[in-house]
């Protein structure tokens, strides 16, 4: 016989796991408009990969394998590995990242819940560490389906079906050539559009569609978004304007890479991420200031993945330091007594 | 190479005289051992442990000269939390120095009294009142359930009863929801 | 005049299911079999039972006395026969039994005599003391004894300095299904604004709020009739509506919601200006002033699996299943829960009398209250927090309840949970949330009440330690001083001769001592007569 409260909001774990996938499909969708079908391969992939690492570690774990299996953690895990690798790297790049992520990250740490870093940026950092070259290999756009099958799956002849991000092209041309200004690069080079990238815009605000509609669910609270956004934008804003030469605009920096879903998608990750709402804005805002640093002055294209690993590491400092003011124990109530 | 062994050297000695000040300058002023070994101990000073009291059983722990598994009142709970305390190694209660037993207090049978005030020498707490050839009665409030008043009794007339759970002292239990594998697919 | 109110953060909004069982006028029950009256029936300590199997009782006799300040007394809720006094179960989860009354009622219904308590010309104390002995506790479900609550805060009675600001009455009622209090409101709209107003004077509160949740128009419309009724004398009533959102009838967050102000957990909320009265115990107060009736009976909610929801005017004693047999109850019917879903405890027997905080009887199916989904890990979703009206950390204190480190959970506030459930409501991993700090919070008492012990315990033993080394002293001072004095009788300087002839004078004068002893005493069996 269970206690009280005896009823229950109808919400489960999988009923929020299964809205955050749907929030992805706009960005997928153009994803697939853009790059061609080859990052619905990658998806099935990896979600496969990390379905049936899950349920293999849950059946070693002696835990109910159905239960977490269905809970659909494993496969927002999975599709954000897919959404932040290449869609034309070969299929172990995607499988390794996967199984990676589930089984080490998550389950070695105690399974959904226990995991102090965001699997999927784990998976990015490990790849990106151990295959800097295969993980910067990205479509230059949508070949056909039977070449990307060939890369993905056979021999990875890329002769012009690859091209570097606008990040990295941006990077790679600013550190070879101290002459070069961001106009230059960003007004001649083949990958770059008004804001980001060619088709990466569009890519962008189908998150950024997706995610506010999460916020309009109630899923997601807009601490972490916005300060992981002015964070970012921010610093870009303010190194733009003393030196526009150098430094790429806000604008640029918020429509490329993995900007916006990091910010409703992957900086969100409530298992590792601050859990306090002013916890969530230190949060947020390190995570982008960390983002551009790395984006700016790294060795790495994208800097999303690494200041996320590295914010993760200090939640629970900041969350033990900005516990919100309990009923009654408030401030403002000081002085607010009996005594007019 | 000198140069950098006299720079290490150098470094070592800095650091060392400057962590040893700290050491001396903020030194924290705990508990006496022996205080935070008692305040673990139940007192009820049966004695089962084999020392006159909490205390000395506390004293003896600190020096070693006692095991944490001596004492049945505070029980594996008890055990643990010296454990804790004294970085040891947990044990299950020694089975020479007795066996758990449910909190219970000493009840007087009042019509077999003869008043002979030898259980009120014998409680450690003062939790027996009466006087010479009166009855005498436990003060179950203060009674700490230790027992030494039961051999002392010429005519058997102490016995030990549990102490009956009540609504002020029911406890909630932990919740245990047991996570039934529905499984359709292993 | 619309009143500025505040909000309080978190709550949930759980279908409310109440218009069912306002359909209605509130119904009395006829005379039950057996009356089963615990005596233990409010916060504090257990009222001595003054009767005896056998005796006869009248309707509102005292049959309970208030054990100390902090407990209400208990009363005969009719007159009849004293069957037993006996340990029955009682209404709480635990399902332990407690001492009970019975009484077989004989019909008659004969009160005793009742004088209404001329209040105004009595000393404040004496008003307390009449309402302790009236056994009037919170009827809101915490059954608080409200004497304790009637005391003006520092300052005097009627003076606005330092006296009470705002008197709270609670129509809210929050919680789904209950609508005792919304009835109440309805049908005795008069005597509830007349016992506020008297509590306004007990307390010299500044101004009276009544809050009421939005979703009672009726009572809404109800009460502030009977402000209009009351003229002049209602001015410093208002009647509030306050928005529908759980648990806006928490004391605290509709104290918060009117008056802006906040009490911390563990303060009197007369030291910040404001005192808070469920409308169920004015009415009370209202009855044991005026008419001088003790507390004998209360409006509860009959709700749930039944097939006809209604309020009913109960006895104290009377059987939750005897109440639950003329609503309905549906063939699965398998539990009573005392309360709403949120707070409400289930019944450890469907015989177990109502009692003064029994508000509702919420018959429980599988199909109603379904058991709950499997327990998912936390994700940290941050759901509970957002959920919770007391600010709280839900999932840190779960986290910490739930590994039993009390210590860590206490750092997080654990005592100021008000345990309304929300968190466990909006749990997306249908982790029992609330469960966890009710077994902590056991844990914690029971863990504190147990140092007590062992402080006192120790205390007393080495008191006691010191008294055999103060008295072995003295003993031995005693013995010294007594053999100095007998030294100095026969004659002997104690400062001369060498210790042999000392010890051997002594001795001597021990035995002629013994000697005349012997021979002076009568002979033994002879000194008594």
């Amino acid at each position: 016989m269970n206690n009280s409260p005896f009823v229950l909001q109808p919400a489960s774990v999988r009923s929020v796991m299964v809205r955050v996938l749907a929030a992805l499909l706009p960005g997928v969708a153009a994803y697939v408009h853009f790059f061609g079908a080859s990052i619905l391969i990658q998806l099935g992939l990896a979600s496969a990969t990390a379905l049936g690492t899950e349920a293999l570690v849950l059946f070693l774990r002696r835990k109910p394998v159905w239960l977490f299996v269905s809970d659909g953690s494993a496969l927002v895990t999975a599709w954000l590995i897919a959404l932040t690798f290449p869609p034309i790297g070969p299929w172990w790049l995607i499988v390794v990242g996967t199984a990676f992520a589930i089984v080490i990250v998550k389950h070695l740490y105690g399974g959904l819940g226990q995991n102090p870093f965001n699997p999927a940026m784990a998976a990015f950092c490990l790849m990106i560490v151990a295959y800097p070259l295969l993980m910067s290999q990205w479509p230059a756009g949508a070949a056909d389906f039977a070449t990307q099958m060939r890369l993905i799956f056979g021999n990875r002849e890329l002769d012009g079906l690859t091209m570097a991000t606008p990040l990295d092209a941006l990077r790679t041309a600013l550190h070879g050539n101290a002459r070069t200004t961001v106009e230059a690069v960003t007004g001649s080079g083949p990958v770059f559009g008004y804001l980001g990238g060619k088709g990466w815009e569009w890519i962008a605000l189908g998150y950024l569609a997706g995610g506010l509609w999460l916020l309009q669910q109630r899923l997601i609270t807009w601490h972490l978004p916005t300060a992981f956004l002015a964070g970012l934008g921010l610093c870009a804003g303010l190194a733009h304007l003393a030196n526009p030469g150098l430094y790429a605009s806000p604008l640029f920096h918020l429509f490329s890479g993995g900007t916006l879903l990091g910010a409703f998608f992957i900086v969100t990750d409530p298992v590792s991420g601050a859990t306090t709402p002013r916890g969530k804005l230190i949060f947020g805002a390190a995570i982008g200031l960390l983002t551009w640093v790395i984006r700016t002055f790294g060795a790495y294209p994208d800097g999303i993945a690494f200041a996320v690993m590295l914010m993760n590491i200090g939640v629970p400092l900041i969350d033990m330091y900005t516990q919100p003011p309990v009923f009654g124990h408030k401030i403002r109530n000081k002085g607010k007594g009996g005594h007019p | 190479m000198i140069a950098a062994i006299l720079v290490m050297a150098l470094g070592a000695v800095v650091l060392g005289a400057a962590l040893g000040y700290a050491a001396v300058r903020f030194r924290v002023e705990g508990d006496p051992l022996v205080e935070k070994i008692d305040a673990i101990l139940p007192q009820t000073q049966c004695g089962q442990c084999g020392f006159p009291g909490c205390k000395p059983y506390a004293t003896a722990i600190a020096k070693g000269e006692a095991e944490i598994n001596q004492c049945p009142p505070g029980g594996e709970e008890g055990i643990r939390k010296l454990a804790d305390l004294l970085g040891r190694e947990a044990k299950p209660l020694s089975a020479e120095h007795g066996v758990e037993k449910p909190k219970s207090v000493a009840v007087i049978d009042e019509n077999l009294c003869i008043g002979c005030t030898l259980c009120i020498q014998a409680c450690p707490v003062d939790a027996i009142v009466g006087a010479a050839k009166q009855m005498h009665t436990v003060v179950d409030s203060l009674c700490t359930g230790c027992e030494l008043c039961l051999p002392p009794c010429p005519v058997d007339c102490i016995a030990m009863v549990p102490i009956a759970e009540t609504v002020e002292t029911w406890k909630w239990r932990y919740p245990v929801i047991p996570i039934k594998p529905r499984q359709k697919v292993a | 005049m619309l009143r500025r109110l505040f909000a309080f953060n978190g709550g949930v909004k759980p279908p409310t299911h109440k218009s069912s069982s306002t359909r209605a006028a509130i119904a009395t029950l006829p005379l039950p079999p057996e009356l089963v009256i615990p005596l233990h029936q409010s916060i504090g300590g257990t009222p001595r039972p003054l009767v005896r199997a056998g005796q006869h009782v009248l309707k509102g006799q005292l049959i309970g006395a208030a054990d100390g300040n902090i407990s209400a007394a208990i009363h005969a809720s009719t007159s009849g026969r004293v069957v037993a006094v006996e340990a029955r179960v009682m209404a709480h989860a635990s399902g332990l039994s407690t001492l009970c009354v019975v009484i077989a009622p004989d019909g008659e219904d004969a009160w005793v005599e009742c004088r209404p308590v001329p209040w105004r010309s009595l000393p404040g104390d004496q008003v307390r003391d009449l309402l302790r002995d009236a056994g009037i506790v919170g009827l809101g479900g915490a059954v608080f004894p409200s004497h304790l609550k009637l005391k003006p805060g520092p300052g005097s009675r009627g003076s606005s300095k330092g006296g009470l600001r705002h008197l709270v009455i609670n129509g809210a009622e929050c919680e789904p299904f209950i609508t005792c209090d919304d009835m109440q409101m309805r049908e005795q709209a008069n005597a509830i604004l007349a016992g506020a107003t008297i509590m306004g004077e007990l307390l010299g509160a500044e101004e009276i709020l009544v809050g009421i949740e939005d979703n009672k128009p009726e009572a809404v419309a109800a009460m502030q009739a009977a402000s209009g009724r009351l003229g002049e004398r209602g001015g410093r009533i208002q009647i509030v509506a306050v928005p529908t959102r759980y648990p806006a009838g928490g004391a605290k967050q509709l104290i918060r919601v009117l008056t802006g102000i906040e009490v911390p957990h563990g303060e009197r909320s007369t030291d910040y200006g404001v005192q808070c009265f469920n409308t169920g115990t004015v009415f009370a107060i209202h009855e044991a002033l005026e008419k001088g009736r003790p507390l004998l009976s209360r409006i509860v909610t009959v709700a749930g699996n039944v097939e006809r929801p209604g309020n009913y005017e109960v006895l104290f004693g009377t059987p939750m299943d005897y109440v639950v047999a003329r609503a309905g109850p549906k063939p699965d019917t398998d539990r009573f829960i005392m309360g709403g879903p949120m707070m409400g405890y289930a019944m450890p027997s469907r015989q177990v009398p109502v009692v003064k905080a029994t508000n509702c009887i919420l018959v429980g199916s599988p199909a109603l209250f379904p058991p709950p989904a499997p327990e998912m890990p936390c994700i940290r979703c941050g759901e509970c927090a957002k959920a919770c009206p007391a600010d709280l950390q839900p999932f840190e204190m779960y986290w910490h309840s739930r590994a039993k480190s009390f210590g860590k959970a206490q750092e997080y506030h654990l005592f100021d949970c008000i345990e309304c459930g929300c968190c466990t409501y909006v749990c997306p991993s249908h982790i029992p949330l609330v469960d966890y700090f009710r077994f902590a919070k056991s844990e914690i008492w029971a863990r504190e009440r147990e140092k007590d012990s062992a402080d006192a315990a120790r205390d007393r033993y080495e008191f006691r330690q010191h008294r055999e080394e103060r008295e072995k002293e003295e003993r031995a001072a005693r013995l010294a001083a007594k053999a100095a004095a007998t030294k100095a009788r026969i004659g002997i300087d104690p400062s001369a001769g060498g210790a042999d002839t000392d010890d051997q004078a002594l001795i001597a004068a021990a035995i002629r001592r013994t000697q005349s002893a012997t021979t002076d005493l009568p002979p033994a069996g002879e000194s008594g007569t």
